[in-house]
């Protein structure tokens, strides 16, 4: 059997399914067989309202990987935003920097709180040695700006998503990136002091210290 | 958790902007809460409850809205004194209390169990008494009231205030609702025992309660698991077939109240780590 054709029966498998149980077991299926073809019916998948579903779906995109990244900004669902959220997990996942733009306007624009969450986080953690050298600085600095600014959101979940983020972006970069991660651990500092959620400022402490230990590990190995 | 703070919770993902209500201004809504039209006098309650920052001219008009007798509803119900005895127990004035204890002796249900809620609010012990009166007889004394969708007496709300009053004394007289029939009561009696005997036997209770097969019942159980700071359910609550969003709240809720109940300010600890990179996890 050719790969295409194992796709279209998996494909066609998934839109026979007439009980969630059944659809699980399809998209499950599909996700396993790890096939570009399949993508935009994973991306489908991440609609039907079956959460089970749904996150077996993100899972197969994920391993997919790069390949997932266009398929998945241009089918942004804008009218489902359970479907939008899980596609932001999946970008945030992949990490793959094509995706910053999309992932900059959802979390700073989107009216979903699922959705503003997953980008946000998504935001930091993108793998930014993929750029081009003469870009990496530029995305960086695009990333933080953004995340600085979501770290005064009004919402307590989006300044802890961003917090994670700046976390992530923090540790990514490499020894001559120290005027980031100081900047970082500057503003971790102000919000672990002065956040009016307790949660928020326990998730900033944490990120301090966690920072502190792998840069004492990285000076006692340099 | 009651199911109006439970829709609360989950406006904010369905609805994008709330604006900040109506063009009313206090003194109109004070001035509304006397209007010659029932609705007007109604929502002017609310609004008060909602938009005000505890004028005494507030407090005054909310507390001679207790003896209204205008608006009552076709079973006898007194709404506008609900909405009163919510928006006071908001507002954070001690002058209210003595209107707020003559309310536990109302007709109406729901009077009753706002009024419990909103001297819990005040931090009223006065209360304590009527409240554990309510749990009286147990499971067999409180049982639902024939052709209504409520309790004899609000249970519940008994069990919530009792827990955020920390009375201990309690603990027996609420021990018996773990064995009744309606959900929500069980979920409040091991939430409110938890709470009070850091037992992590009534910890358990909830995390079991979670095998529940109506996604509503999990979803409030997991604010409950939240509310009660049961740092071991973290995992549970992680795992629960629920929508993000609320495992998100839960885990928040149950981070700062185990923040709130510990004696030093440490804020990172192996236990509160755990429960942030769950946190993490579901964002």
């Amino acid at each position: 059997m050719t790969h295409s054709a194992c796709a279209s029966d998996l494909i066609f498998a998934i839109e026979q399914a007439a009980t969630p149980a059944s659809l699980v077991v399809a998209v499950q299926a599909l996700a396993e067989a790890r096939l570009e073809a399949g993508i935009p019916t994973l991306i489908s998948a991440l609609g039907y309202n079956n959460p089970e579903a749904a996150v077996i779906a993100v899972q197969g995109l994920v391993e997919l990987g790069e390949a997932a990244v266009q398929p998945l900004i241009e089918r942004l669902d804008d009218y489902n935003y359970g479907a939008r959220a899980y596609s932001f997990r999946a970008l945030a996942a992949i990490a793959d920097p094509q995706a910053l733009d999309v992932l900059i306007n959802a979390a700073e624009t989107d009216f979903a709180p699922s959705v503003r969450r997953a980008a946000t986080k998504g935001i930091g953690q993108l793998h930014w040695s993929q750029l081009p050298d003469e870009q990496r600085q530029a995305a960086q600095d695009r990333a933080l700006q953004s995340l600085l600014a979501l770290a005064q959101h009004p919402d307590w979940d989006i300044r802890y998503a961003a917090v994670v983020g700046l976390q992530a972006l923090a540790s990514s970069g490499e020894a001559t990136e120290v005027e980031l991660a100081a900047r970082i651990l500057a503003q971790f500092n102000h919000i672990a002091q002065t956040d009016a959620d307790l949660a928020v400022r326990a998730r900033a402490e944490m990120a301090q210290q966690q920072l502190n230990a792998l840069s004492n590990q990285l000076a006692a190995i340099g | 958790m009651s199911e109006t703070s439970l829709q609360q919770s989950f406006e904010s993902e369905s609805q994008p902007t709330e604006s900040s209500g109506e063009a009313l201004t206090v003194e109109q809504a004070i001035a509304n809460l006397t209007h010659e039209d029932l609705s007007l006098r109604y929502y002017a309650a609310w609004w008060l409850g909602k938009f005000a920052k505890g004028e005494p001219e507030v407090v005054d008009a909310l507390i001679a809205v207790l003896e209204d007798e205008a608006d009552r509803t076709e079973l006898g119900g007194y709404p506008l004194r609900r909405n009163a005895v919510r928006a006071l127990g908001k507002l954070a004035d001690d002058r209210a209390v003595p209107g707020l204890l003559g309310c536990l002796d109302c007709p109406d249900y729901y009077v009753r169990e706002a009024a419990a809620q909103s001297l819990g609010m005040l931090g009223d012990r006065t209360c304590i008494p009527v409240l554990m009166s309510w749990l009286e007889g147990g499971v067999a004394a409180v049982q639902l009231f024939p052709g209504r969708p409520h309790l004899t007496q609000p249970a519940e709300a008994a069990m919530e205030t009792l827990e955020a009053l920390k009375v201990t004394e309690a603990v027996p007289l609420i021990e018996p609702f773990l064995q009744h029939s309606l959900d929500r009561v069980r979920h409040g009696a091991a939430r409110a025992l938890y709470v009070l005997t850091q037992d992590p036997v009534y910890g358990e209770r909830l995390v079991q309660e979670l095998g529940n097969s109506d996604l509503k019942m999990r979803r409030m159980i997991l604010l409950d698991m939240g509310a009660s700071g049961y740092l071991s359910g973290a995992e549970a609550i992680a795992q629960a077939s629920v929508e993000n969003s609320f495992k998100v709240m839960a885990l928040k809720s149950l981070l700062e109240n185990h923040l709130k109940q510990q004696l030093e300010a440490v804020l990172v600890s192996p236990s509160t780590e755990r429960v942030m990179n769950l946190l993490d996890s579901l964002l």
